[in-house]
């Protein structure tokens, strides 16, 4: 019985990832606070919430061909939107701090409903969605792609971060929302139990949005959006519209990171518009290229190495971060192009194909027994010659 | 007979530069009629302003009394009209088998692909194709192992796929050896039994043995096209006697 299961790939992997999420719940945390290294535990939650903006990344690009250098926008809108919801956790008649420096005495009309959780639940996910497929919509309608998208998320981007930075008065401008002492169900939110809860919710999230990208890529659908990446125009001609998967893509994956932006602001304690600082949206290209696009665990291990790569590396060099990080690009995109997951699974299929003499193009060849007797005499006579 | 292309006066400019020019052009179900012109005849053209790819800048084309003018080109696909294209545009990351599924899956909405279930009868066609086209020990490796010719063929069978009623075939044998050619041809042939094709070609051996694989059926014409119009129509024969035929196509041919 439990054979006949693990023979099941499904299955398989599934008691794979029960057991790393396992590992993550307990020993790894233990195991970090005994040899004194306990914040890095804080830093592995706050990763993994960046885990799923990378799938969301990993999703329009690697799988869909869409480059987006705008994901911060979704970022941080699900990043404010958590914000708000923990500044409003006040008595009755109080207002969080930051109004009263601005002269506003009464909350605002769009504050108002985020100090409800479910409403903040929701918007986390379906502002960003909507911003996104509304966006989509229009571009992709218009046969925008490529290149062209790309410069349009990015010029999206600047827009946002403009927006938000010149707002002081509602939402504290360049300063941001800061959430480390606002209180989460009668606790501080910087305390070590809102902290856990934080770590295990990014987590179970991770786990979520993977479970949710898997069922996404893995069948007929998947297979589309890689038929859209790679020839869109053929996909018309084979009675598709790209539209509206192009717009579903989009706003999954900026659902994914508008979850991940809510993740990481109640770990990071702040949200500011740096959240829709350019180079972050492309750090979150460069988790997804080291990792292995169109692969999902890639994008993932992509996420936690390049950013544990970057605290440990910017503690010992803290000058030459962004050198490294340059440099871990260039040397990717010039000798991995499919990254570390995809290089490895390269690697392995190609050992394994070795091992068992088969041919990969050529089937009927394996299949031809005449050949194949053939073949065995030769090798006898090889060896007998020897 | 049913008409089931009607082409009417069809103008398509670009920057003033007439592809195709004033060409009057028609179908009858069940029909196989080869195209054959000289380079810059508006063949592709041709093939583009059916499909939705080109809008005209004047005159009409009909699929079963309908224009397409306002259609797009996935909607005309699902309206029952396939085409294959000059250079095979197959999904190169996909398997075989994953090629021909996603161009005869019946549920081209998003959600019908996200959420529609494989039907055995859907997963059946699926096999026949691979048979017919030949494919089937290859059926599970990535169709960019394929070579040119094994291309061109699963390109046929996603375009069957489809279960179109009309089939455009952009020069089809194009880059193949002379035994592929044959087996194309062959196939071609067979699928003209129940669809109606149209295939362009530049190859007039290739030509010459569809012609002669249909026989000498009334249905089996040849129509030339030259500087965006039809220059003539008819038999195979009558056509390699067209003088003007002979002026501008065949006869710079017989040169070389």
């Amino acid at each position: 019985m439990l054979t006949r299961i693990l023979r099941q790939p499904v299955w398989r992997e599934v008691i794979m990832i029960g057991g790393v999420v396992l590992l993550l719940a307990t020993a790894i945390p233990q195991l970090l606070y005994a040899i004194g290294q306990g914040f890095r535990v804080g830093l592995l939650g706050r990763f993994m919430a960046l885990g799923i903006a990378a799938l969301g990344i990993d999703l329009i690009w690697g799988y869909t061909g869409m480059l987006s250098l705008g994901h911060g926008i979704f970022f941080a809108l699900g990043g404010y939107a958590l914000a708000m919801f923990l500044l409003l956790q006040l008595p009755a008649g109080k207002l969080p701090e930051f109004f009263s420096l601005n002269g506003v005495t009464e909350l605002p009309w769009f504050w108002q409903p985020f100090s409800s959780l479910p409403f903040t639940l929701i918007a986390v996910i379906l502002i960003p969605s909507l911003v996104a497929a509304i966006v989509g919509y229009f571009v992709f309608r218009n046969r925008i792609r490529g290149v062209y998208f790309s410069i349009l998320t990015q010029a999206a981007l600047i827009v946002f971060y403009n927006l938000f930075n010149s707002q002081q008065k509602w939402i504290n401008g360049t300063n941001g929302l800061k959430t480390d002492s606002a209180m989460f169900f009668g606790k501080v939110v910087s305390s070590i139990e809102v902290q856990w809860l934080f770590y295990l919710l990014s987590l179970f999230g991770l786990v979520g949005a993977y479970g949710i990208c898997r069922w996404l890529t893995g069948g007929r659908f998947g297979r589309l959006l890689i038929a859209i990446r790679d020839d869109e125009p053929r996909v018309r001609f084979s009675g598709y519209d790209p539209t509206g998967f192009k717009v579903f893509v989009l706003a999954v994956s900026a659902a994914l990171a508008g979850i991940a932006g809510a993740l990481f602001t109640a770990q990071s304690g702040i949200i500011t518009p740096n959240a829709m600082d350019v180079s972050f949206s492309i750090e979150m290209i460069i988790w997804v290229a080291v990792g292995g696009r169109g692969t999902l665990v890639g994008a993932i291990i992509g996420a936690l190495l390049v950013n544990f790569g970057k605290s440990v590396l910017s503690e010992q060099f803290p000058a030459f971060w962004l050198f490294f990080q340059g440099g871990m690009f260039l040397i990717v995109v010039a000798a991995v192009p499919d990254g570390l997951v995809g290089w490895a699974g390269r690697t392995w299929r190609e050992w394994e194909q070795r091992s068992s003499r088969k041919s990969a193009t050529y089937p009927q060849i394996d299949l031809d027994e005449n050949l194949h007797r053939e073949k065995t005499q030769t090798e006898k006579l090889h060896n007998s010659g020897k | 007979m049913e008409r089931i292309l009607n082409i009417q006066e069809l103008t398509v400019s670009f920057d003033g530069f007439k592809a195709l020019n004033d060409l009057n052009f028609s179908l009858d179900r069940g029909e196989l009629r080869v195209v054959i012109g000289p380079n810059g005849a508006g063949k592709t053209t041709f093939l583009d302003v059916i499909t939705g790819k080109v809008k005209p800048t004047k005159g009409y084309v009909q699929f079963k009394d309908r224009s397409l003018r306002n259609f797009s080109e996935d909607q005309i696909s699902r309206l029952g009209i396939g085409r294959k294209f000059q250079t095979p545009r197959i999904y190169q990351k996909l398997t075989v088998r994953q090629n021909i599924e996603l161009a005869g899956n019946p549920h081209k909405s998003l959600f019908g692909t996200l959420l529609g279930k494989k039907s055995p009868t859907n997963q059946r066609q699926v096999a026949d194709l691979l048979g017919v086209v030949g494919l089937e020990p290859k059926a599970d490796i990535l169709a960019e192992l394929l070579s040119h010719g094994e291309k061109q063929r699963l390109e046929i069978g996603m375009l069957v796929a489809q279960s179109p009623e009309l089939l455009l075939v952009d020069e089809p044998v194009a880059g193949l050896t002379d035994e592929e050619t044959a087996e194309v041809g062959q196939l071609l042939l067979n699928l003209s039994a129940d669809h109606s094709i149209i295939v362009i070609e530049h190859d007039m051996e290739f030509v010459r043995q569809l012609s002669a694989g249909l026989g000498s059926q009334p249905e089996n014409r040849v129509t030339v096209l030259h500087e965006g119009h039809v220059l003539c129509e008819g038999s195979m024969a009558e056509v390699q006697k067209d003088p003007q035929v002979i002026a501008v196509y065949l006869g710079s041919e017989e040169q070389h």
